[in-house]
C-alpha cells in the first residue's frame, strides 16, 4: 500500500523534520516577542502602548502567507536582507519562514498574555509597588509569572496553530512537510489520499502530545487564589 | 498649647526629628467627586495612629497617598524631612521605607510565605539570599507562622496570610507602616491573633497609621484617634476622649451606629 516509499526518493521523516525546526525556533521566538508585547501594551509609556497596540491589530489581521511572501519578495528579494551570512537559498527561506512565523504567532501570544494579565487581581501590583519593586521588577516577577500560568492553554492553543501554519513556508520553497506532500501528490496521483492521510496523520503526531502535556501542565501550574 | 509649654520648645527645636509624615493641605478628586479635602495631619515618629470614619469617607485613599499608591491634586506629603518623589527610582526607595498591609493580604499567591518575606528585601534591599532568609523566618517566628513557610498563601487561614503580610512589610524595616483595615476581612476567631501582633509592633515603637473600626485596638494602642467624614479630618482626640466624649456631631452619630451592634 505504501509502496511509493519504498523507492527511497521521499524523505517524510526528514521533511517533518524541518517542520519541527520550524516550529521550535518560531515557538521560542513568539514567546519572547509576544511576552515583550505584551508588556508594551500594559507599559506607562503611551509610545510603547501605541507601538504594541498598532503592531497587534496590523499584524494580527494580516494573512500569514502575506507576511511569508513579503518577508521573501520584499526583505530578501528587494532589500537583500538574509538574516545569514549564507547564500544558501534553502537557509535563507527558512529563516525569513521563522521571522514571519514569529512576527505573526507573537501577536496571538500577546494577546494570550493579556487576558492573562488581567487574571491577576489588581492588589498584586499594588503589594508589589508597595514594597519598592520597580515597573519592570513587578511585570517580571509578579504579574507575568502568574499571567503564564494562566494561560498555558490558550498558549498550547497558540502552539498547535503555529505547528501547522509552518507549513505556509512551502511557498517560499522551505523543504518542509507541506512542500513534500505537495510533490508527492503530484507525482503520486494515484495514492492521493493516502499521500495526504500520511501527513495529516504526521501534523496529528506532532500536535497531539503538545495539546495534552500542556494540558497537563496547566493544571500543575495553576495559582491557587 | 502655649508657646512657653516644653512640648513647643523641644518641638521647635528639632522638628525633623519629631513628625515623621507630615500631610499639608492635601486635596485629591476622583473625578467630581472631591475625596480628600484640604487634609492636614501629622505623625510623630513612634505614634500610632487610628483612623476612623463611615464607608467612603476617605480613609484607604488617605492611606495610599502617603506611599503615592494614589496621587494627589495639591498639597504636599513629607516623609522624614523628604517630599514625596514622582515616579521613579526615588519614589521606589521611599515606598521600601513605608510599610503597607492590605484588606485583602495581597500576598504572591504564586511564591511560598517564606519567598513572599524575601523578596523584597533581595529585589528592593540588594540583602544576599542566605540573610534575606534567615530574616524572613525569624519574622515569621515573630508572627506566629514559622511552620507554614513553605506553604502558600491559599493554605493559609485569612489570620496567618495577613500576620505573613506584616511580616511581609516589617522585612523591610519601614520607618511607618500602614494598615488599611487588616482585619475587616476575618472571621471574628482570627481577629484577635492579627490585632496582638499588631499591639506588640505599637509597643516596639513602630510609627502606625492604622485604619479599623476595632475600638479595643484603638483604646490599647492608639495615641490619637483620627476621626473622618466626607473626606475631611472633622476630629482628633485621644482615644478616650474620642469614644467616651466626642465633640462633633458627626462623630457622635458614627459612634452611636457602630456601637449599636
Ligand atoms: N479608584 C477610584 N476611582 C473612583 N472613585 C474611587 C476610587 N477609589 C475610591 N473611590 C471613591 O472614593 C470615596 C472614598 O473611598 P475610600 O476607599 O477612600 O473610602 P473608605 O473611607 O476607605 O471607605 P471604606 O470604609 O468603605 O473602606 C468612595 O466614595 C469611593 O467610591
Ligand atoms: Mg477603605
Amino acid at each position: 500500500m505504501f509502496d511509493f516509499l519504498e523507492s527511497g526518493q521521499y524523505d517524510v521523516l526528514g521533511a517533518f523534520w524541518v517542520t519541527v525546526q520550524l516550529t521550535f525556533y518560531s515557538a521560542i521566538g513568539s514567546l519572547i516577542w509576544g511576552t515583550v508585547l505584551a508588556a508594551m501594551r500594559v507599559s506607562p509609556v503611551p509610545l510603547m502602548r501605541t507601538f504594541g497596540t498598532v503592531y497587534v491589530h496590523v499584524v494580527r489581521n494580516t494573512p500569514l502567507t502575506v507576511i511569508v511572501m513579503a518577508a521573501s519578495l520584499g526583505l530578501f528579494q528587494t532589500l537583500g536582507i538574509t538574516l545569514t551570512g549564507s547564500d544558501d537559498f534553502e537557509v535563507i527561506g527558512f529563516r525569513l519562514a521563522v521571522l514571519s512565523l514569529i512576527a505573526y504567532h507573537a501577536t496571538f501570544v500577546c494577546e494570550a498574555l493579556r487576558s492573562g494579565i488581567n487574571t491577576v487581581p489588581v492588589g498584586q501590583a499594588e503589594a508589589a509597588r508597595a514594597l519598592g519593586l520597580n515597573f519592570s521588577q513587578v511585570l517580571s516577577l509578579i504579574v507575568l509569572p502568574q499571567a503564564f500560568r494562566a494561560v498555558v492553554t490558550p498558549l498550547a492553543n497558540v502552539l498547535i496553530a503555529l505547528t501547522k501554519n509552518t507549513t505556509v513556508a512551502a511557498a517560499i520553497g522551505v523543504a518542509e512537510a507541506a512542500l513534500l506532500m505537495k510533490e508527492m501528490i503530484e507525482t503520486e496521483s494515484d495514492a492521493i489520499f493516502l499521500v495526504s492521510a500520511m501527513f495529516a496523520f504526521g501534523f496529528v503526531v506532532l500536535t497531539l502530545p503538545t495539546g495534552m502535556l500542556l494540558g497537563w501542565v496547566s493544571k500543575r501550574v495553576a495559582v491557587k487564589r | 498649647m502655649t508657646p512657653m509649654s516644653n512640648v513647643s520648645v523641644t518641638k521647635d527645636a528639632a522638628p525633623a526629628a519629631e513628625d515623621l509624615v507630615v500631610l499639608k493641605n492635601v486635596d485629591k478628586h476622583f473625578g467630581a467627586l472631591h475625596v480628600l479635602q484640604d487634609i492636614n495631619l501629622t505623625i510623630g515618629r513612634g505614634e500610632v495612629v487610628v483612623v476612623i470614619g463611615p464607608s467612603g469617607s476617605g480613609k484607604s485613599t488617605l492611606c495610599r497617598t502617603i506611599n503615592r499608591l494614589e496621587t494627589i491634586d495639591s498639597g504636599t506629603i513629607t516623609i522624614d524631612g523628604k517630599p514625596l518623589p514622582a515616579e521613579g527610582k526615588e519614589l521606589a526607595r521611599l515606598r521600601a521605607d513605608v510599610g503597607m498591609v492590605f484588606q485583602s493580604f495581597n500576598l504572591f499567591a504564586h511564591k511560598t510565605v517564606l519567598e513572599n518575606v524575601m523578596l523584597g528585601q533581595i529585589k528592593v534591599r540588594g540583602v544576599d539570599k542566605k540573610a534575606a532568609e534567615e530574616k524572613a523566618r525569624s519574622l515569621l517566628d515573630r508572627v506566629g507562622v514559622a511552620t507554614q513557610a513553605d506553604k502558600y498563601p491559599a493554605q493559609l487561614s485569612g489570620g496567618q496570610q495577613q500576620r505573613v503580610a506584616i511580616a511581609r512589610a516589617l522585612a523591610m524595616d519601614p520607618k511607618v507602616m500602614l494598615f488599611d483595615e487588616p482585619t475587616s476581612a476575618l472571621d471574628p476567631e482570627m481577629i484577635n491573633e492579627v490585632l496582638e501582633v499588631m499591639q506588640q509592633l505599637a509597643q516596639n515603637g513602630m510609627t502606625m497609621v492604622v485604619v479599623t473600626h476595632e475600638m479595643g485596638f484603638a483604646r490599647s494602642a492608639a495615641n490619637r484617634v483620627v476621626f473622618m467624614a466626607d473626606g475631611r479630618i472633622v476630629e482628633e482626640a485621644t482615644p478616650d476622649q474620642f469614644f467616651s466624649n466626642p465633640r462633633s456631631d458627626r462623630a457622635k452619630d458614627f459612634l452611636s451606629k457602630i456601637l449599636h451592634h
